[in-house]
């Protein structure tokens, strides 16, 4: 019980510092949230009116006082450039990169784990070698670009996937697989590259170790030495790895859904900066902090149902 | 590994700041993001092109736009991209024509009185609302009380100010009173005209203009279909529908181009037409854009003429139209782009030919023999603008001027330098106008927003006669002389209007350039 009010405060506390610090950040930008969305071809009659209905005629300090205590309350106010509740904008986008966030997960965790396997068992072969070069490619290589890579090669040249655009979940969920694949694989290549060095890293570390020798020694099979033991103790950094690529992912999907055109919150909040949308912003933080500290707590679950020790430790 | 997420987050949020999205909105000088475009292996046009297969009824059209809509109200946008999608909704008494001419759309004729004070409009019969009501003097009404106050609510256009008072004496007549002459008042009246008393046009836009509105959704793109109903027999569209899609990357519009997944791509910038291949047409044209380098004229030592005519002089603007706009850019001499053919004054182009030693002389003269250091400023999000800034630095080395470039973010570049004028210099496209007053009145030492701080009385005085001057050709005179002051002051240095360039898939015809961002969908169509 301890344990999760623990979580439960660092929770509260890092949203908090986290909203704070974006609210200051924001003071520091210059750019006035009316002007940004009407332009140098604004009329002054226009503007005058909409930073009347954008509220703006506040303090900054005051509005944010205000939006603190609303939000508190369950009500995270209006997007100054939509004109609509922050929520329901939140909840349109949300789907769109939590699927991204998914998808891109999946595919790192199906190709990187068994390829990560696969190099450690064939260390010192070319195949291995082959691979572990690739990876580094894989790392190198910025999202942009891969995007773009994959864009020519399986949109404009076999024209099997759309280059850009998102079909949703409920309308039709064939296409919503089509339309995210792309995507989500640009995002995931450069996490598949680290799980598989990571991987492999931990396999051959763990491998020289004493219990090892002791498994084989009493006779198991290869099979079981590697599957029940090896992996199953490398996976503890690697899990923390993977825990710190979804926080990643998260930041790619700013540059790939850009790429791609896709409605989700990278693209959202990238707009609510440009735009000196508060309200929309704070939110946005708001459910990244959540999400990101929530992530970090299923990996420490997860740390103790994959290693009891930890759990007997507290 | 709590302890670290707080930083990861800030840390993102960070990323989304320095990265040069165009997700803002940014209006004015959008196309200078994409520039100009020309000389690709795709087939090039100067104006609309022409049909050689036979015309199909219907079809869909997906454009790529690189910026959400600000707002779906006519009223309370003011976005270049938001109004050549949403003109397409709305129609109002005239539309822009393709010489910056008005052409009646829901007004059937017009008189002026002798005074110049009362414009009468006669509209045309039986137009219907996209709601199936008919349009009649009282929804003229609606629409400039709105604008003008009238209603009792705050004015929503400073063009609309000037109006006293509007009587509808019959159902197709509508009589504006202005309180002073005002020459600009006619090409206002292209403003979107309105259903009475209906609220919602933020959400659900109803006009009366050759397509309905259909949906949008956030994110992914506006539709519109064609209006059955159409008024106009000659305007009436073909398309069934036109989707927008919102690609805020460019490149990757490029591509989806390419794979045919959209049909006409605006602003498609040298490099992207380059890659198109068979299969696409280009059509190109000047745009009606002023790129130019405003000097700040409150600034040591850029208050001296002599130093802004020096500057001016050790500038090659050849050269720039050239390296940045790959040829296709028109050459300035003043604020005025020749898009608009009945104002801009010739000649002025050649006013400064680039010459060191003049410059140089000029330099001496101000006391300024040793050259001196300038900051340039521009907004980091427009590539065009800055690769200008480059080439401009280097130009001013050879005549002892140390220019340094400062990028900064669009929205920090309209506060800073737009609103509040802390520059020295920078470069910047202003979008053109259809009346010269709203294009040479920023340079009035009252305009808000005169970020250049010219002050000129002999200036002001004409634009005060422009305004008030209701025979074309006196006006145009006066506005002619305007310009020649801006390029004798030296007011800033005007560079180019940048070629704008459409492409369209092959069998898709009928677009046109205006001097206006002007998308006419209703004179496209496909062919077999």
């Amino acid at each position: 019980m301890r344990f999760y009010i623990r979580k439960l405060v660092t929770l509260a506390s890092t949203v908090l510092l986290v909203s704070v610090i974006t609210f200051l950040v924001f003071q520091v930008l210059p750019g006035d949230p009316a002007q940004i969305v009407l332009g140098v071809d604004a009329d002054p009659h226009q503007l005058a009116e909409l930073r009347r209905t954008m509220g703006l005629e506040r303090p900054a300090a005051e509005r944010y006082a205000a939006w603190i205590k609303e939000a508190a309350a369950g009500d995270l106010g209006e997007s100054l450039r939509y004109h609509r509740p922050v929520k329901e904008i939140v909840a349109e986008r949300m789907p769109v990169t939590v699927s991204l966030a998914l998808m891109s997960l999946g595919l790192t965790l199906l190709i990187g784990i068994p390829l990560g396997i696969y190099v450690a068992r064939q260390d010192g072969k070319f195949s291995a070698l082959l691979l572990s070069a690739l990876t580094q490619l894989g790392l190198a290589v910025p999202s942009f670009w891969l995007s773009f890579v994959l864009i020519l090669l399986f949109s404009v040249a076999f024209k099997w996937f759309p280059s850009f655009g998102y079909v949703p979940w409920s309308e039709n969920p064939a296409q919503a697989f089509r339309s995210l694949l792309l995507p989500s694989l640009a995002l995931a290549i450069p996490g598949i590259a680290v799980v598989i060095r990571y991987l492999r890293n931990t396999l051959l570390d763990q491998a020289r170790m004493d219990y090892v020798r002791t498994a084989r020694s009493k006779g198991l099979r290869e099979r079981a030495v590697m599957y029940r033991h090896i992996l199953r103790n490398s996976l503890i950094p690697v899990l923390t790895i993977v825990g710190l690529l979804i926080a990643d992912t998260l930041g790619g999907s700013i540059v790939v859904e850009n790429v791609f055109a896709l409605p989700g919150l990278g693209n959202l909040l990238i707009t609510s900066i440009g735009t000196r949308d508060l309200p929309l912003l704070q939110t946005m933080v708001l459910y990244i902090a959540v999400i990101v500290v929530l992530i970090n707590f299923i990996v420490d679950i997860l740390y103790m149902v994959i290693d009891p020790r930890i759990r007997l430790k507290r | 590994m709590t302890g670290f997420t707080s930083l990861i987050i800030v840390s993102m949020v960070m990323t989304g700041c320095g990265s040069n999205s165009s997700g803002n909105s940014g209006n004015s000088s959008n196309s200078g993001n994409n520039g100009s475009s020309g000389s690709s292996a795709a087939n090039v046009n100067n104006s609309s092109a022409p049909a050689s297969g036979e015309k199909v009824a219907g079809g869909t059209v997906r454009v790529a736009m690189a910026t959400e809509p600000d707002n779906l109200d006519p009223y309370l946008s003011a976005a270049t991209d938001t109004g050549s999608m949403m003109d397409n909704v709305f129609d109002g008494l005239f539309e822009a024509g393709t010489n910056s001419e008005l052409v009646p759309a829901l007004a059937e004729s017009y008189k002026v009185s002798e005074d110049g004070l009362t414009y009468t409009f006669s509209l045309k019969k039986g137009v219907k609302f996209h709601d199936g009501s008919d349009l009649t003097s009282e929804d003229v009404y609606y629409s400039y009380a709105k604008l003008s106050g009238l209603n009792g609510n705050k004015p929503l256009s400073s063009k609309f100010t000037a109006i006293e008072s509007i009587d509808t004496p019959d159902e197709h007549t509508v009589v504006v009173k202005l309180k002073a002459k005002d020459a600009a008042f006619l090409a206002a009246n292209i403003v979107a005209i309105v259903p009475k008393d209906y609220e919602q046009q933020s959400t659900k836009p109803i006009g009366a203009g050759p397509f309905k509105f259909a949906s949008y959704t956030p994110g992914q793109q506006l539709v519109l279909e064609k209006n059955e109903q159409f008024y106009d027999n000659a305007r009436k569209p073909v398309l069934d529908r036109v989707e927008f899609k919102f690609m805020p990357d460019a490149n990757a519009s490029v591509l989806a181009l390419k794979s045919g997944e959209i049909d006409m791509l605006p602003g498609i910038s040298a490099q992207g037409a380059l890659q198109l291949g068979s299969g696409f047409h280009i059509v190109s044209g000047p745009q009606n854009m002023v790129q130019l380098m405003a000097l700040n004229h409150e600034v040591q030592p850029l208050n001296d003429v002599k130093v802004r005519q020096a500057i001016n002089y050790a500038i090659d603007k050849d050269i720039i139209i050239q390296t940045v706009a790959d040829g296709n850019g028109a050459k300035l001499g003043s604020n005025m782009s020749p898009a608009m053919k009945m104002y801009y004054q010739e000649g002025l182009d050649k006013r400064y030919e680039p010459d060191t030693e003049q410059a140089k002389k000029l330099l001496k003269e101000a006391g300024y023999e040793n050259g001196f250091k300038l900051t340039i400023t521009v907004p980091s999000n427009y590539k065009f603008h800055v690769d200008t800034a480059q080439v401009i630095a280097e130009q001013l080395k050879a005549v002892g001027i140390e220019a340094t470039i400062k990028q900064i973010e669009w929205s920090s570049w309209l506060e800073d330098v737009y609103n509040n004028a802390k520059y020295e210099a920078t470069i910047v496209g202003l979008t053109g106008k259809l009346d010269p007053h709203e294009v040479l009145g920023r340079y009035e030492s009252t305009y808000a927003k005169n970020f250049f701080k010219f002050s000129s009385s002999e200036y002001d005085e004409l634009m005060s006669k422009g305004r008030q001057e209701i025979d074309e050709n006196k006006r145009a005179e006066l506005y002619k002389q305007a310009q020649t002051i801006l390029a004798e002051q030296a007011a800033a240095v005007y560079i180019m209007d940048p070629s704008r360039s459409v492409a369209l898939k092959d069998h898709l015809h009928g677009f046109t350039m205006y001097p206006v961002q002007k998308y006419d969908f209703a004179a496209m169509y496909y062919t077999k």
